[in-house]
C-alpha cells in the first residue's frame, strides 16, 4: 500500500517540529512496510493547528492536526485503520476559520507543493502571465488600475497609477524591485507567499516587467526568512529552466532577468528609496522626493517598486479581469487583504477576506480572543509603526479610509493582540526606542526625536514630572510628524500619541509610580 | 553549523572577483565575505574598495550601518531573540529577563558560555511566538527554560 501525506515546508509549521514529524513518519512508514511520499506543501495560515498533516484518500484529503512527531505511530495506524483519530480535522477546506476566507492570493498555499511547476500549472498558474502576453503592455496597466489594488505600504497608494508612471517614462532601462524587506511585526504573509507559493510572485513581477517595459527585476529580502530565501532561489531556477524569465522571456529579443538580494537587517530598508540606495550598494538612507522612483529609481532609471502582496495579486487580476477582483471589498478599498492575526491571539494565522470585515470579527470570530484567556486590552494594526486601538475601537472595519479616520493606518494587514497586562507607556517608550534603532538618521527630527523620546517617556514611565514630560513629548511628535524626510520618522509617533491617547490612565503619575516602586 | 573559515586573503580576493560584475555587487560580496569568514575583516574593505573603485570610508559606512554585518571574528554561536511587538504580547520581554537571570548571561551584551543573544525585531512567526532564530531554524514558542536549552545546544554547537 502506498501513501501521500502533506507536511509542511513553512516556517511556522518547522518552528513546531514539522521536519522532526516528517522524519518520524516516514520511519513508521518504512517499519511497517508501506510505501510512502512526504510533500512539503505550505502552510494552510492555520498556525494553531501546526503541524497540519493532510492524507490523500479516495475521498479527498484529510487534514489532521496539530501532530507532533511522537504522534507519527498513532496517525499511521489511524490512517490505515478507518481514518478515525482524536485530531482529524476533516477537509481543511471545510474547517470554519477557512470555509469564512476569501482566497485569491492565498488559494493555492498549503496546497500545492511550492516548487512543482505541474502543480502550480495545474491550479491556475501562469494564466494571469499567458493572458497579459496577450494584451498591450498598456492593456496591462489598465487592468490592474481597475482592479483598484492599492499598495500595502502606509500610504495606500493605487498600484495602477504607480505602472502608469512607470509605462509612460521614456528611458534605455527601467527596473522593477520587489519590496520584502517587510519587517512590521505581526506580518508574516510575505514569508508564506515565499515559502507557499513562489512562482507567484515571480509571476507577478513578470506581468509588471512586461507590462512597464523593464528589462531586469529584482527581490529585495529581509534577512530574517532564511527559509524564504532558499524556496526563492529554487523557484527562480526552476522558472528560469522553464523559459519564463531570462533572455527571450516576453518573446523574441524581449528579456527579463530577475535576481535575488537579501537584505542586512535593516528595517528601514523597507521604504522604498532606502531601499534602492541598498540595492545600489549604499548605505540605506532614504532620498528626498521629487523625484520619485517611478521616474528616477534604481541607478537613476524608471522604477517599479511594490510589496509583495501587491505583486502577489497580479496574476489573478490578469487572469480573471480586473474587474473580477474589484468586485470584492467596499467603498475605495477593492479586492481582498490577507489579514495577519498575531501577537496574545487562540488562533492565530492567515485570513484572507474581502476589505471591510471588522477587526472585532477578526479578533474574536476568527481568533477566538486571547491565548491567554484574559480580556483584550489594545490591538496594534499595521506594525511597530501603526497605532494602538482600544477593546471600544474594535469595530471598525478593516478599510483604508475607515482606519485612517480613526487615526489609523491598515499598513500590511498585520493585527497584533494585547491582553489587559499590557502597559501602554512601555509600549510607547519601546515605538521610539526602536524608532531609534532603525532610523537611517539622514533628517534630525527622526534620528534625535525617537532617541530624545525614548528618554523622555523612559522619565515618564518612572514618574518624573510626568505632565510636563507628556507635553514634551506631545510637542515633540508633532515635530517628527511634520519635519520628518520619510513615513519613519512620520509615523514613529503614531503608536506614541494613540497610547496616549486611548489609555492616559497607563501614564498617569499614579501608574507610572506604582510601576516605579516596583 | 561548520566553523567559520580563518581570515584568507586570497579567498577573499576570490570572493570579491566572482561578484563584482553584480550591479550594486557591495551588499552581495560582504554577505557572501561573512558567510565565509564569520565576519568582515578590516582588510576585506581595503580589497573591496579597489575592486569596486570605491573609497574605504564608502565600504566602512556600509558595513557599519547594517546590523547584519559583524566586525569581529564571531566567538561562538549566535541566538537573535525576537522582542518585537506581536512576541512581547506573548511574554517576549518576560521571558527575556528571566533567562538573563536564569543563565547570567546577558541579552545584545556579547558572548557568554559560547553563544550571543541578540535582540531580532521580527522573524515573521508572530501567532507563535516568543520566537528565536538559530543557525537558519526557527524555534517557537520560548520560555526562560526554552530559550536558555537553546543557547546551550548553541553554545555547544561550535
Amino acid at each position: 500500500m502506498s501513501l501521500r501525506l502533506y507536511v509542511p515546508g513553512d516556517a511556522a509549521a518547522l518552528s513546531l517540529g514539522a521536519d522532526s514529524l516528517a522524519r518520524a513518519l516516514i520511519k513508521e512508514a518504512e517499519q511497517r512496510g508501506l510505501d510512502i511520499e512526504i510533500v512539503r506543501n505550505g502552510s494552510h495560515g492555520i498556525f494553531w493547528l501546526e503541524p497540519l498533516v493532510e492524507v490523500e484518500t479516495p475521498q479527498g484529503r484529510v487534514g489532521y492536526g496539530p501532530i507532533k512527531p511522537a504522534d507519527a505511530p498513532g496517525l499511521i495506524a489511524a490512517i490505515l485503520a478507518d481514518g478515525a483519530h482524536p485530531k482529524r480535522l476533516g477537509a481543511v477546506a471545510e474547517i470554519d476559520w477557512m470555509k469564512r476566507q476569501q482566497r485569491l492570493t492565498f488559494a493555492r498555499i498549503g496546497v500545492i507543493d511550492p516548487l512543482s511547476l505541474e502543480a502550480y500549472r495545474a491550479s491556475d498558474g501562469l494564466k494571469g502571465l499567458q493572458k497579459a502576453l496577450t494584451l498591450s503592455p498598456a492593456e496591462v496597466v489598465e487592468q490592474v488600475r481597475l482592479s483598484g489594488l492599492r499598495g500595502r505600504g502606509g500610504a495606500g497608494f493605487p498600484t495602477g497609477i504607480k505602472w502608469k508612471t512607470v509605462h509612460d517614462a521614456q528611458a534605455d532601462r527601467k527596473y522593477v524591485i520587489c519590496n520584502a524587506d517587510e519587517g512590521d511585526s505581526g506580518t508574516f504573509a510575505d514569508r508564506m507567499i515565499f515559502e507557499g507559493d513562489p512562482f507567484m510572485l515571480i509571476e507577478g513581477m513578470a506581468i509588471a516587467a512586461y507590462a512597464v517595459g523593464a528589462t531586469k527585476g529584482f527581490i529585495y529580502l529581509r534577512s530574517e526568512y532564511p527559509h524564504a530565501a532558499k524556496a526563492m532561489a529554487r523557484a527562480l531556477e526552476i522558472t528560469e529552466q522553464a523559459g519564463w524569465i531570462g533572455d527571450n522571456s516576453f518573446g523574441p529579443g524581449k528579456n527579463f532577468h530577475l535576481e535575488l538580494r537579501i537584505g542586512a537587517g535593516a528595517y528601514i530598508c523597507g521604504e522604498e528609496t532606502s531601499l534602492i540606495e541598498s540595492l545600489e550598494g549604499k548605505r540605506a538612507l532614504v532620498r528626498a522626493k521629487p523625484p520619485i522612483p517611478a521616474l528616477v529609481g534604481l541607478f537613476g532609471k524608471p522604477t517599479l517598486v511594490n510589496n509583495v502582496l501587491s505583486f502577489a495579486a497580479v496574476p489573478y487580476i490578469l487572469a480573471e479581469g480586473g474587474q473580477a477582483y474589484a468586485d470584492f471589498g467596499m467603498g475605495r478599498s477593492r479586492g481582498t487583504l490577507p489579514v495577519q492575526l498575531g501577537g496574545n491571539i487562540l488562533r492565530g494565522g492567515l485570513i484572507e477576506l474581502a476589505f471591510g470585515i471588522s477587526i472585532r470579527e477578526i479578533i474574536e470570530g476568527f481568533g477566538g480572543g486571547t491565548a491567554s484567556g484574559r480580556p483584550i486590552r489594545a490591538v496594534q494594526i499595521g506594525g511597530p509603526l501603526g497605532a494602538y486601538l482600544a477593546e471600544k475601537d474594535l469595530d471598525i472595519p478593516m478599510d483604508y479610509e475607515a482606519l485612517a479616520a480613526n487615526k489609523a493606518m491598515l499598513g500590511h494587514g498585520g493585527i497584533v493582540v494585547f491582553d489587559d497586562s499590557v502597559d501602554m507607556a512601555k509600549m510607547a517608550r519601546f515605538a521610539f526606542r526602536f524608532g531609534a534603532d532603525e532610523s537611517c538618521g539622514k533628517c534630525t527630527p527622526c534620528r534625535i526625536g525617537a532617541q530624545r523620546g525614548f528618554e523622555t517617556m523612559d522619565r515618564i514611565v518612572s514618574g518624573q514630572n510626568v505632565a510636563r514630560n507628556i507635553a514634551l513629548v506631545r510637542d515633540l511628535c508633532e515635530v517628527m510628524i511634520e519635519g520628518s524626510l520619510c513615513a519613519h520618522g512620520g509615523l514613529i509617533p503614531s503608536p506614541v500619541l494613540s497610547a496616549l491617547d486611548r489609555f492616559p490612565e497607563d501614564f498617569a503619575p499614579a501608574a507610572a509610580n506604582k510601576t516605579a516602586a516596583e | 553549523m561548520s566553523a567559520p573559515a580563518n581570515w584568507d586573503e586570497t579567498r577573499a580576493e576570490t570572493i570579491i572577483a566572482a561578484k563584482q560584475h553584480l550591479e550594486g555587487a557591495l551588499l552581495p560580496i560582504l554577505h557572501e565575505l561573512q558567510h565565509v569568514f564569520g565576519y568582515i575583516d578590516p582588510q576585506a574593505v581595503t580589497l573591496i574598495a579597489r575592486a569596486l573603485n570605491l573609497s574605504r570610508a564608502e565600504v566602512h559606512g556600509v558595513v557599519s550601518f547594517y546590523h547584519d554585518f559583524k566586525k569581529t571574528r564571531p566567538l561562538g554561536g549566535i541566538v537573535k531573540f525576537c522582542r518585537a511587538e506581536a512576541c512581547q504580547a506573548r511574554g517576549a520581554q518576560e521571558v527575556g529577563e528571566a533567562f538573563e537571570k536564569r543563565s547570567g548571561a546577558k541579552i545584545d551584551g556579547g558572548y557568554h558560555a559560547g553563544v550571543s543573544v541578540e535582540t531580532a525585531y521580527c522573524l515573521g512567526n508572530c501567532a507563535l511566538g516568543p520566537n528565536a532564530l538559530h543557525d537558519g531554524e526557527i524555534h517557537a514558542g520560548l520560555d526562560a527554560e526554552g530559550l536558555e536549552a537553546l543557547c546551550r545546544h548553541a553554545g555547544g554547537l561550535s
